[in-house]
């Protein structure tokens, strides 16, 4: 439709980092203390900058948050909804715990499908709890999108998309037309936070909810059940503890060399 | 004790010889089983003979169509024809932003548990990794006929095979329709290079943060003086002192060298993220407060324009 873009962007809910996260006796991450994964809020930032330039949401832009998880996950949509997003999307089941990667991907494929004429699809450069980057590539294999990943500059010119891409020993320029799927790094924006304007506006926004029988998925495919990798043992690593601490009187980068000498690293 | 029949895949070879992280990759492949390597462009005889002395029984190519103008879809596409050729139990692919994503891609078309950040592999397929930001250490395994794994440099040592084989190479034809969807590589520019040790390889690590008020000057000539590599804070990096190339963290590139020196970063969760597997932890801070000296087995709580430029000069002052 002309100039005028759909935007969903993917958040997960996290526990916040800023706490001691732990992997319960089951193996999986214990999902306490949780908040809208901070890398997702440049996705969203990035998306919401796209949308604005185009005359935002009164010029039929939509920027709509996604997210898969428990219950509790619509907290993450409601806080996309106060920084700006339009609307949400929750898909949501029980039979989704313990999703890897690839169910994840699964679900999310669906999710869009189910959407439907999205122009662009915006993910963070991975979540702060798995790590993996996996999803946006593997949501570009299933959809067949081209895939426009670890952005540190995006830019959409009609129905082109070109970003930056910087790798360990090159910085690319890639392009692809949309539909397309981006992730982007830290390094392209500066997230904004949410004003009391925002948090008002929020709640008269909409969340649509699915479960995995409304995308016409299966149980078994998903969760503990259909996950393709498992882990085995979970430790704590033991926590670093501190060693000699010193306070310089004069002579510190002396003993320092002596510690690394002891050490035999000098 | 079952041997997997693994696939590595190498991207670009250069003409005179395997890189040493490649050849370590090939050495990770081959504690699972057998090897045979995909690689993205032809390989010259010399390479196709260096494969053969790390343990490479089979070379697989594609025709001529050039991969390299392309993100990561294409490659997972021949990959993946790659695959049902040679039928691997395994594939073993580098830890980069592309090996992350061809894993992924692959993971899809070959319905393959991918299991990325490797630190170490054992023969019958158990992967150990650490998780949430170095706080943790875990084992896993695939539970799919194959399994994808995305191996960090260091998971094994390159060594030449107890018997030097000649390898058949054999020509896959890239599939119809890889280019179909990808999304093209229009501009290539090289980063610049430090003349240093590579950040992600190098055995000694010497990072600055926002204590060093811009002036890295101190951090480089310790640095040097132990043959290391720089790092830094976001702070360092958003501020432009430094490129984000050279970022440690979350965000940035995670180390675990012998030693790394710590100066003016306070050791928040997101630093520590990428440091905190490090063997020695060295902190210089001037706030007895800072949350590094909680992870370090040496810290000085000091001036680092005082106490790096005093060690620099010990350490040269040692040496002569
Ligand atoms: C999504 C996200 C991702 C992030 N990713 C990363 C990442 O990858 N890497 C990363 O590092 N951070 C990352 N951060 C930022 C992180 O949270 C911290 O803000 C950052 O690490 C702070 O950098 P710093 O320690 O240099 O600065 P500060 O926290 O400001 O600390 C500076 C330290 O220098 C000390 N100091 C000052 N002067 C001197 C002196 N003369 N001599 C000695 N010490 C001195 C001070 O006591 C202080 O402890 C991320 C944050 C977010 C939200």
């Amino acid at each position: 439709m002309g100039d005028t873009l759909k935007i969903v962007v993917l958040v997960k809910h996290v526990p916040d980092a800023q706490f001691d996260r732990h992997i319960g006796p089951d193996r999986t991450l214990e999902r306490s203390e949780s908040i809208l994964s901070e890398l997702d809020e440049y996705a969203l930032e990035a998306a919401l900058q796209l949308s604005e330039a185009r005359g935002g949401e009164k010029a039929g832009n939509q920027v709509i948050a996604l997210t898969m998880g428990t219950a509790d996950a619509a907290n993450a949509l409601k806080k996309a909804l106060q920084i700006g997003a339009s609307s949400g999307v929750h898909v949501t089941d029980e039979a989704l715990a313990g999703s890897d990667a690839w169910a994840t991907s699964l679900v999310l494929a669906a999710a869009l499908r189910a959407i439907g004429d999205v122009d662009l699809i915006v993910a963070g450069m991975a979540s702060t709890d798995g790590e993996t980057s996996l999803v946006p590539a593997q949501l570009a294999e299933r959809l067949g999108l081209p895939q426009l990943t670890f952005a540190s500059s995006l830019e959409v010119e009609g129905r082109t998309a070109v970003i930056r891409r910087d790798g360990g020993t090159t910085s690319d320029t890639v392009e692809a037309d949309l539909p397309a799927v981006v992730s982007v790094t830290d390094q392209i924006n500066e997230p904004r936070y949410p004003n009391f304007k925002g948090i008002l506006a929020a709640k008269k926004k909409k969340i649509a909810t699915f479960s995995l029988a409304d995308l016409g998925l299966d149980a078994g495919q998903v969760g503990s059940a259909g996950a393709l990798t498992r882990v085995e043992q979970a430790e704590p690593r033991p926590a670093r503890t501190a060693g000699t601490i010193i306070t310089d009187e004069g002579d510190a980068g002396v003993k320092l060399v002596d510690f690394l000498a002891a050490q035999k690293l000098v | 004790m079952t041997m997997t029949a693994t696939l590595v895949y190498l991207d670009v070879l250069p003409a005179e010889g395997l890189r040493k992280p490649q050849l370590d990759l090939l050495a990770a492949g081959r504690i699972l089983g057998p090897v045979s390597a995909a690689v993205a462009t032809p390989p010259s005889d010399a390479v196709v003979q260096q494969l053969g002395e790390h343990g490479v029984e089979t070379v697989y190519t594609p025709d001529e169509s050039d991969l390299s103008s392309y993100l990561v879809a294409p490659q997972a596409a021949w990959l993946a024809a790659v695959a049902a050729v040679a039928q691997p139990g395994a594939i073993v692919l580098d830890n980069s932003f592309e090996g992350k994503e061809i894993a992924g891609r692959l993971g899809v078309r070959l319905d393959a548990g991918v299991i990325t950040d490797v630190v170490a592999l054992e023969a019958d397929g158990t992967a150990h990794k650490s998780v949430l930001a170095g706080s943790y250490e875990v084992s896993a395994k695939a539970t799919s006929p194959v399994a994808v794994f995305t191996v960090k440099p260091g998971a094994a040592e390159a060594a030449a095979a107890p018997a030097a084989g000649s390898p058949t190479v054999t020509t896959v034809e890239v599939p119809q329709g890889a280019f179909a969807h990808a999304a093209r590589i229009t501009g290539r520019t090289d980063r610049p290079r430090s003349g240093r040790p590579e950040l992600t390889e190098a055995a000694i690590v010497v990072a600055g943060g926002r204590g060093t008020d811009g002036d890295f000057g101190p951090i480089e000539e310790l640095a040097d003086a132990l043959g290391a590599a720089v790092g830094a804070s976001r702070a360092a990096t958003d501020a432009g002192w430094i490129s984000h190339d050279f970022q440690v963290g979350q965000t940035g590139k995670t180390v675990s060298p012998q030693l790394y020196i710590s100066a003016g970063i306070s050791g928040a969760i997101q630093q520590k993220a990428g440091m905190q597997t490090a063997k020695i932890i060295v902190a210089v801070n001037s706030d007895p407060e800072s949350p590094v000296f909680e992870i370090a087995d040496f810290g000085v709580v000091g001036d680092l324009f005082k106490v790096l430029p005093q060690a620099t000069e010990e350490i040269k002052r040692r040496r002569a």
